[in-house]
């Protein structure tokens, strides 16, 4: 589903390379986690998948199944079926949340030339699906994101994501800035997003998003490479030993 | 004495050029006017509040030629039951017009009213006058020598309709010089709707005097043509408990000068100034603003916003000045620009001066550009540039249109805001 071969990114206003060939393929249905200390590259991935300025691609390919992803804007990126959830999600003053989901959901499905989601139609379905993520009415009439709490941030990247329904998730250190019960709402809303045809790739400092999304396949990401792929065991190994041996390990 | 003559030959020469209306009850009001006219000259660019805006295309003989709008806008106010004036290039349409009878008010024409005792002799050129000083407002005193018409409303009650005054243009070289007084008695409440460019150069000129316990509520959308002038005033004064509210909409127009000059007389009354304007390539726009608090416990609010873009100009100049014993005064004032582009520009000055001791005043201004990562954000979602770039530029405007109390205005105010947006895609 997702396939990024060799992928070299450097930032554009500085001579400073960040990815140095990344190689990872995410099936559909599978759950990957990339895993690596602080500053290995790993925001920059999601950043330079959904299209984020300032970055320079010197070499390599990305693909959402055959669309050549490095080659399109955000908004087709994301009508091609890629979603981000941030990890600061931006606050928007003076934008609806709700104008926010319907404007998105409707510019997703003209950009596939499907019909647009009619307002009644819209209203039934974000009250559904914000009542799995206990997201209340008050929350989806308020500019988006302002006046969130942490919590109230991530979940609401969850409901962007179950409303557009993308083929490809990509979670950026969703875990951060959560409490427990937070967390486990969060991760109770991704597994219920969970299917055949959906890939997930899930970036995060600690094992413990982990044990509520659990992944197929967890990569350990360090100096702009992916040095080391394993099952979930791998994940556990990090908790208990940190980076420092598996890094040993790999040099 | 020679830099004298010099400054007052165009002054003379723009008065020789206009033509005082026949004898009524404000001809006192008028030659008072004239006479402070000679008194300060006409406004030149050395002039401290004309620093940023060229006066001279409003103190020139005759108007510069305007364009008339080739389609005309979509109808305003339409969905609105309302009681219409109409003039066209300055000149009422009693065809065109509503039956001037409204239960709780009394509406004469400016040009008809012809009573020695007239009611109105105590508004007309009198808020004008108390509105130059501090600082001098030639063309306002040049507006109530000269008006050749507007509408006189004295406010008895609570009407149950907004008066409306359409204002067209349809003559490339009409000069209006237009002048409405509101007098409000002690508890009534009135709405007043204004649309429409009312000449391809225009002077207005409202004042409005607010009774205790009063609330007067204005919207104005100054029209979408691209080539007129205009220079507003508003004038007011607030009795105890009274209500002001003035929101102006402005799309489009080469220049465009709206002074406000209000007076808080009485305790406990609220005044609030909006604009929002959205101006692409020759467009220059300036927002003067000049709020006395005299009373205790008053409220104000300035709220201006402006969306600029292909070289326009924005202007913002906004003051409070709290007197001594004015305490308990709550002022507040923002305004802010965004600049879709490097060409624009925007050029503020912010000023309070404060003789009580007891007071919140708060200002700021700001410009910049479009969030860069609120874009990013709503593209990441599948939103397309330019429709992300729309819905951001709306929310920066909406802060201005939200001070519009009735919803159905405010959504009228957004649609009409969105529509120029589709229209002036970068």
């Amino acid at each position: 589903m997702l396939s990024i071969k060799n992928l070299q990114v450097k930032l554009e206003d500085e001579d400073k390379q960040i990815l140095k060939g990344v190689n990872l393929e995410v099936e559909a249905g599978k759950v990957h986690a990339i895993m690596g200390p602080n500053g290995s590259g790993k925001s920059t991935l999601s950043y330079v998948l959904s299209g984020k300025g300032g970055y320079e691609v010197t070499g390599g390919s990305a693909h959402l199944d055959d669309i050549d992803l490095l080659d399109l804007e955000p908004e087709e990126r994301a009508a091609a079926g890629l979603f981000l959830a941030f990890q600061y999600p931006v606050e928007i003053p003076g934008v609806g949340n709700m104008t926010f989901l319907r404007t998105a959901v409707n510019a997703q499905r003209k950009a596939r030339g499907e019909d647009e989601m009619s307002a009644a139609e819209f209203l039934k379905v974000v009250r559904a699906k914000a009542k799995d993520l206990k997201i209340d009415a008050e929350m989806l009439k308020r500019p988006v994101n302002v006046g969130f709490s942490g919590g109230e941030k991530k979940r609401n990247e969850i409901l962007q994501m179950a409303m557009l329904e993308p083929k490809m998730c990509i979670l950026d250190e969703t875990d951060s800035g959560l409490d427990v019960d937070a967390m486990k709402l969060v991760a109770d809303g991704v597994n219920a997003l969970r299917s055949e045809g959906r890939g997930f790739l899930v970036i995060t400092h600690y094992q413990r998003l982990l044990d509520h999304i659990k992944p197929d396949i967890v990569h350990i990401m360090a100096d702009g490479r992916i040095v080391k792929t394993g099952g979930p065991e791998l994940a556990l190994e990090v908790e208990n030993n940190g980076y420092a041996d598996i890094l040993a390990e790999v040099a | 004495m020679a830099d004298a003559v010099v400054k007052s030959d165009p002054t003379e020469a723009l008065i020789a050029s206009l033509a005082m209306p026949d004898a009524t009850w404000a001809k006192p009001a008028r030659e008072d006017a004239l006479a402070r006219v000679r008194t300060m000259g006409l406004p030149q660019r050395r002039d401290e509040y004309w620093k940023y805006t060229r006066p001279d295309t409003l103190t020139q003989i005759g108007a510069p030629k305007a364009a008339v709008l080739v389609m005309d806008e979509a109808p305003m106010f339409d969905e609105v039951d309302r009681l219409r004036i109409v003039f066209v290039d300055g000149v009422y349409d009693a065809e065109a017009s509503d039956d001037l009878s409204l239960e709780g008010v009394t509406i004469e024409r400016l040009a008809a009213a012809s009573s020695d005792l007239h009611w109105a002799t105590c508004v007309y050129g009198v808020l004008e006058a108390r509105g130059q000083t501090p600082v001098a407002r030639p063309l306002a005193a040049v507006n109530t020598a000269f008006a050749t018409d507007g509408v006189l409303i004295h406010v008895t009650g609570k009407p149950n309709k907004p008066i409306n005054l359409v204002y067209h243009h349809k003559s490339e070289t009409s000069d209006a010089i237009l002048h409405n007084c509101i007098k409000m008695d002690a508890g009534t409440e009135v709405t007043l709707l204004e649309n429409g460019p009312a000449a391809a150069r225009f002077n207005k000129v409202l004042e409005v005097e607010i009774a205790d316990g009063a609330a007067f509520h204005h919207i104005r959308a100054q029209g979408r043509d691209h080539e007129r002038r205009a220079a507003t005033h508003i004038f007011s004064r607030l009795g105890a408990e009274s209500e002001f509210h003035s929101f102006t909409m402005t799309v489009n127009g080469q220049l465009t000068r709206n002074d406000c000059v209000i007076e808080l007389t009485g305790d406990d009354a609220i005044a609030n100034v909006a604009g929002a304007c959205v101006g692409d390539g020759d467009f220059h726009h300036d927002d003067t603003v000049f709020i006395t608090h005299d009373a205790v416990n008053c409220r104000s609010r300035q709220v201006f916003k402006k969306v600029l873009r292909n070289g326009a100009t924005g202007v913002f100049q906004g003051k409070i000045l709290v007197k001594a014993g004015a305490q308990k005064t709550d002022g507040y004032q923002i305004s802010q620009a965004l600049l879709l582009d490097g060409d624009s520009q925007f050029l503020a000055k912010p000023e309070l001066e404060i003789y009580a001791d007891d007071v919140a005043c708060s200002h700021g201004s700001t410009s910049g550009a479009i969030d860069e990562d609120a874009l990013f954000y709503l593209r990441s979602r599948g939103v397309p540039e330019a429709e992300a770039t729309n819905l951001l530029t709306l929310s920066f405007l909406a802060e201005a249109v939200e001070e519009i109390s009735d919803e159905a205005l405010r959504e009228d105010m957004t649609v009409r805001l969105a529509a120029w947006l589709m229209r002036h895609r970068g």
